[in-house]
């Protein structure tokens, strides 16, 4: 498979601070790709020297088969960027715009028709300061989708956004995806990361540290499976032998604990369950997710 | 095919004339502040030298002191404006289009002259209705001239925008570049008379070359006896727009 995008030793510095470290990756064509790390790890300006925005100061990029330094402006016109925390003049209007964006693209798509599809079709004629943190972001998603770009770049698009605006960009852009547009994204969100991407990098003082779909990474290095219960059952600890290490807590009804790894842990604790008839009151397992992945990988959570 | 800095051109000069007449405080200060300042000291010292008394002593000619007051105040308006849009990304985002970096801060300046040229209609209305009698000043040429000068300044506008590190600093800075350059351009008192220092400084400012300009124009000796003056309003609008091409900051 061809990549629509493809960095190679990608290397920028600002100064003494090295911002991004010898960064090499693939995209490939109808993804969602997530370039996942905390708040200064390379992420922008790596999605920034990708979309010809930013020089970088080593390495090769190719956007589409074009450099994106040389062929800027052949690559604007499929290409759709959205920037982090990124603002319009405040008393512009929202079909003033998509109307500006829309004469600078020699192949756009109706206005109306996507507004529609954004949900702002109310509000037209609203002034992008009275816009919502939600509105906003999708009026930036608009005008990054105004000329049906090949590839689309979102930058921490839900940043700042509450949970329900939060969850309306995500349906948005995997409606992106699925009419067949490639989706380059960078998040701090690991939820957001495991909900949207196909694949993801994490990226961590500049350097990529890994790189895969999010369920091989959960299964690479986080293994481990944890499957709670509630019972009354004395003799649970001793049925359980042999399947993980099981821990006891008292309550009103003791509630056990059992570690084990592997894809078929959870499956056996349930049949052991069945087997010896226990009776069980609640019962949860918990899965390890791309959270865990990057404590592990980093030794430190990403909110640090 | 368009040559590509035309490319939504007049679409964004229109759309920044929108915009900016819908900012009530950027809309008093350029079109309303000039021309109360200009009726008011028109009223306590005159307009200019009345032709029949030249004698006179009045301390500055007021016409042209609201005229460069247009002028600065159009590059106080453009840096603020470039500081906003730099600290919120406008920029960077606009930036990110097919649009061109010269349509981007071209369009600006359209705007802010059209401004310029609206607020200066204004002024020579209510000097024509207020003060009856003062020398007949040829209106074109003194726009035209109010027009370059304002051209020039805003060069240096583009330089201080650059200077500006964010857009809280960005009336503060403007004033403490722009109004002592107008305390020396020569409409107070001499530039002659400065010491030499400061003679030397004052005609690197473009309002030095724009009053003494525009005072050809008031008193009649024109365009030809002060081609010194317009030769050094282009020198300065060239090396200063140079000079922010350089120095710049688009984020």
């Amino acid at each position: 498979m061809i990549p629509v995008i493809a960095v190679s030793n990608l290397g920028k510095r600002y100064g003494r601070t090295v911002a991004v470290d010898n960064v090499s990756l693939e995209v490939f064509e109808g993804e969602i790709f997530g370039l996942i790390g905390p708040n200064g790890a390379g992420k922008t300006t790596t999605m920034e020297c990708v979309e010809g925005n930013r020089v970088p100061d080593k390495g090769t990029i190719s956007v589409l088969g074009l450099d994106p330094r040389r062929d800027a402006n052949a690559l604007r016109q499929r290409i759709g960027v959205q920037h982090q925390e990124a603002h319009l003049q405040k008393r512009i209007k929202v079909w003033e715009a998509v109307d500006l964006w829309r004469s600078l693209y020699t192949r756009v798509v109706d206005a109306d028709a996507l507004l529609t599809r954004l949900g702002l079709e109310s509000k037209r004629d609203s002034w992008f300061m009275n816009l919502s943190g939600g509105q906003k972001q999708r009026l930036f998603i608009a005008l990054a989708l105004i000329h049906e770009p090949e590839v689309v770049f979102l930058d921490e698009l839900t940043t700042g956004l509450d949970p329900q605006a939060r969850r309306a960009i995500w349906g948005l852009v995997t409606g992106i995806r699925d009419r067949g547009t490639t989706v380059f994204l960078t998040t701090h969100l690991m939820e957001e990361a495991e909900r949207l991407c196909d694949r993801v990098a994490i990226i961590e003082h500049g350097r990529l540290i890994e790189m895969g779909t999010p369920d091989d990474l959960v299964q690479k290095h986080c293994p481990e499976r944890t499957v709670v219960f509630t019972s009354d059952d004395a003799n649970v600890t001793e049925r359980m032998q042999g399947l993980g290490t099981v821990e006891r807590v008292e309550g009103s009804s003791a509630t056990y604990t059992i570690r084990g790894a592997g894809d078929d842990f959870v499956t056996d604790v349930i049949n052991v369950i069945a087997r010896e008839g226990i009776r069980v009151r609640g019962f949860r397992t918990e899965i390890p997710t791309l959270e865990d992945v990057f404590l592990k990988l980093t030794g430190h959570g990403i909110r640090d | 095919m368009q040559p590509r800095f035309l490319r939504g051109f007049w679409k964004l000069t229109w759309l920044e004339t929108k915009i900016f007449t819908r900012e009530p405080m950027g809309f008093v200060a350029t079109l309303v502040m000039p021309l109360v300042l200009f009726i008011a000291l028109g009223r306590a010292f005159g307009v200019a030298k009345p032709v029949a008394a030249p004698e006179v002593d009045i301390p500055f000619n007021v016409a042209i002191l609201a005229a460069v007051l247009i002028a600065l105040s159009a590059v106080q308006s453009l840096v603020a404006i470039i500081s906003i849009y730099r600290e919120g990304g406008i920029l960077k985002r606009l930036r990110a289009t097919p649009l061109s970096p010269v349509t981007i801060m071209g369009a600006q300046v359209v705007v802010k002259l059209a401004f310029t040229v609206i607020s200066l209609s204004l002024l020579m209305l209510a000097g024509r209705r207020l003060f009856p009698g003062i020398r007949q000043v040829n209106v074109f040429s003194f726009t035209a001239a109010v027009l370059l000068s304002t051209f020039s300044i805003l060069s240096l506008g583009f330089v201080i925008a650059s200077l500006v590190p964010t857009a809280r600093f960005a009336q503060p800075v403007g004033a403490a570049v722009l109004y002592p350059m107008l305390a020396v351009s020569g409409l107070f008192f001499p530039v002659d008379r400065l010491p030499r220092a400061v003679r030397t400084l004052a005609y690197l400012f473009p309002t030095t070359h724009a009053v003494a300009l525009l005072n050809g124009v008031w008193d009649g000796s024109g365009w030809g006896a002060h081609w010194v003056n317009v030769a050094g309003l282009l020198v300065l609008f060239a090396a200063y727009t140079a000079l922010s091409t350089r120095v710049f900051r688009w984020e």
